[in-house]
């Protein structure tokens, strides 16, 4: 099959590899998984939760191992234990500082699970690395329908919450004050991404799911504060990875979870590097204690501003100075 | 609700008997006042002794263990619409990930559900309040760009977006250095004169809010009190509040500051 002895280089046929039909199964399968890890990705890093993001992969190993020896299909036995383990996390960690070690404690011992289930299991071993790193080429037709629809839950739910969600957390206190369900809220953003998490495993598996959920989110973040546009950056940064992640494991027979994740870590790398060497943003120069420059936009915007508090002032006469009770 | 259709005249708060229990001990009982509308009122007393556990009250999110209470002439809760809460330590962790004006404008419309593009008429509006309190200048930049009187002020802004008749601000001068805690006095101070807000603080150190204050709700001995300033600014009241010997000063241009005496 490859023109050198060697187990990777390049190899001539990768344009027919690539449009083979398993290989497209790998392609539709990939890009609704980027898609998801895309969408979910900026709240995590919203909320703080990328460490859970982590574990939740984790907590996946023993219900994949788990299903395995029950004789059930991999990604249902995924499925319960991703979205079950985020609702516990939900519920114990409600402040931070035990959301960290309660999180980190569960990830052990669901670790060890995992181990423990697959080590029961003796034809299991291929699962096992499967779920570890990923393998989109085994991604079957019946996954894809599971996937798009799990794709489509996500995005409408994340459109319906989009702004409660996002409320919630830049500013738990007020947004509770105001009546949001904010608890409610967290255990269902937790819950999406138990399903996020569940779709991207299939893809890169729990020990690279960082590099495809939390990175690009966290790239695109670097070069934009506004919210719809980070979220459009990360998925697009998701997607990329995974397609050139995929054709190029075609082209050089390279594992594609590898592949994906290097593209992930090295656009979040170079953006790093751009935004620390190239471009600086006022934040650093703010923590430095250098007064930057205010924005172009902004000297136009409080103009308008002005213009818009006088007529505020004006239309509310009667509110002015009557105050003698002081 | 426009800013004109505020009735200054009504009450901000009124307690009858309110009690207030957390995890099974007493916190405080017999809170019995009312506090009039369009002042600046402290909420003072020594830590742990309930503050916070008022303006929970206050805001409905959690149930006085006895006695009524009225905001703004409804039960606690159905009028938070109109009231702007500025907690200590405003958006902590996800201040990288969103934009001064995006923070607002959740005041603005972070309860309604669905994606949706900010109408003309909100993206006046959240100007306005930056502007309201001098933060037009970095409406773009990120929150952890923000030094702490600007984030301050960003809080503020975001609580203004929902035009309130009352604003309850948490500890919002500390953690700031002078300069900045005189710049938010003088914003409340502000806000409350040309808006007509009403606004509660809670305060650890009075000094800072001498000048602008009009009352205080204070937590002695177990119970809750409402006094005018005249009324709370006074030694004894003082050194029993705060479990030290306190000296209240009026300097010859009239300014009033205390100091705990040793």
């Amino acid at each position: 099959m490859t023109i050198q002895a060697m187990a990777f280089g390049y190899q001539e046929n990768w344009w027919s590899i690539l449009t083979s039909s398993f290989m497209s199964n790998a392609l539709i399968g990939g890009t609704i998984v980027a898609l998801a890890a895309g969408l979910i990705g900026y709240f995590v890093i919203v909320r703080n939760t990328a460490f859970a993001a982590h574990a939740l992969a984790h907590i996946g190993l023993p219900g994949a191992t788990g299903a395995v020896l029950l004789g059930m299909p991999v990604a249902l036995g995924l499925g319960v234990f991703c979205v079950g383990g985020a609702l516990v996390i939900g519920v114990l960690g409600n402040r931070r500082s035990d959301r960290e070690v309660a999180t980190g404690t569960v990830l052990a011992l669901a670790t060890g699970f995992g181990l423990f289930f697959n080590s029961l299991a003796t034809r299991s071993s291929s699962t096992m690395t499967n779920v570890l790193f990923g393998n989109l080429l085994a991604i079957s037709r019946e996954q894809l329908l599971t996937f798009a629809v799990l794709l489509v839950l996500l995005a409408a739910s994340i459109g319906l919450l989009y702004r409660p969600l996002l409320y919630s957390s830049v500013n738990v206190e007020v947004a509770q004050a105001k009546g949001l369900p904010v608890r409610l809220l967290s255990m269902i953003f937790m819950a999406l991404l138990g399903l996020a998490v569940t779709m991207a495993v299939q893809a890169v598996g729990t020990l690279l799911l960082f590099a495809l959920i939390v990175t690009p989110a966290a790239t695109a973040i670097m070069l934009t504060p506004k919210p719809p546009r980070a979220m459009i950056i990360s998925t697009a940064i998701s997607v990329v990875s995974v397609w050139l992640g995929v054709a190029l494991s075609a082209m050089f027979n390279l594992p594609p979870s590898f592949v994906i994740v290097t593209i992930a870590c090295g656009v979040w790398f170079l953006v790093w590097l751009l935004e620390r060497h190239v471009w600086p943003r006022s934040t650093g120069a703010a923590s430095r204690g250098i007064q930057s420059t205010a924005p172009q936009s902004t000297a136009a915007q409080s103009v308008t501003a002005q213009r818009i508090s006088a007529e505020f002032a004006a239309n509310q006469p009667e509110t002015f100075g009557d105050h003698g009770h002081r | 609700m426009s800013l004109s259709e505020i009735d200054s005249t009504a009450t901000a708060l009124t307690f009858d008997d309110v009690s207030v229990v957390r995890g099974g001990s007493l916190i405080w009982s017999e809170g019995t006042f009312e506090v009039p509308a369009g002042g600046i009122v402290a909420i003072i007393g020594s830590n742990g002794s309930g503050k916070t556990s008022l303006l929970n009250v206050v805001l409905g999110l959690i149930a006085p263990a006895s006695g009524h209470v009225r905001v703004l002439g409804k039960p606690p809760g159905e009028v938070n619409q109109i009231i702007g809460y500025v907690p200590q330590n405003y958006a902590a962790s996800a201040g990288d990930a969103i934009r001064v004006c995006d923070a607002v404008m959740l005041g603005l419309n972070g309860t309604r559900w669905a994606f949706g593009r900010p109408t003309r008429e909100e993206r006046r509006r959240v100007a306005e309040a930056l502007d309201a309190v001098d933060a037009g200048a970095f409406a773009d930049r990120r929150l952890s760009e923000l030094s702490g009187g600007q984030r301050q002020r960003v809080a503020i802004a975001e609580a203004l977006a929902a035009r309130p008749r009352m604003l309850i601000l948490d500890e919002p001068l500390a953690a700031l250095d002078l300069r900045n805690q005189r710049e938010i006095v003088q914003l409340l101070d502000r806000l409350n004169k040309q808006l007509g807000v009403t606004i509660l603080v809670v305060a650890h150190d009075l000094n800072p809010l001498l000048s602008v204050l009009t009352s205080a709700i204070y937590l002695l001995d177990g119970h809750a009190h409402f006094d005018t300033l005249d009324g709370v600014v006074e030694e004894k009241l003082l050194s029993h509040l705060y479990g030290t010997p306190i000296q209240v000063v009026r300097t010859p241009q009239g300014e009033l500051y205390m100091r705990s005496r040793s």
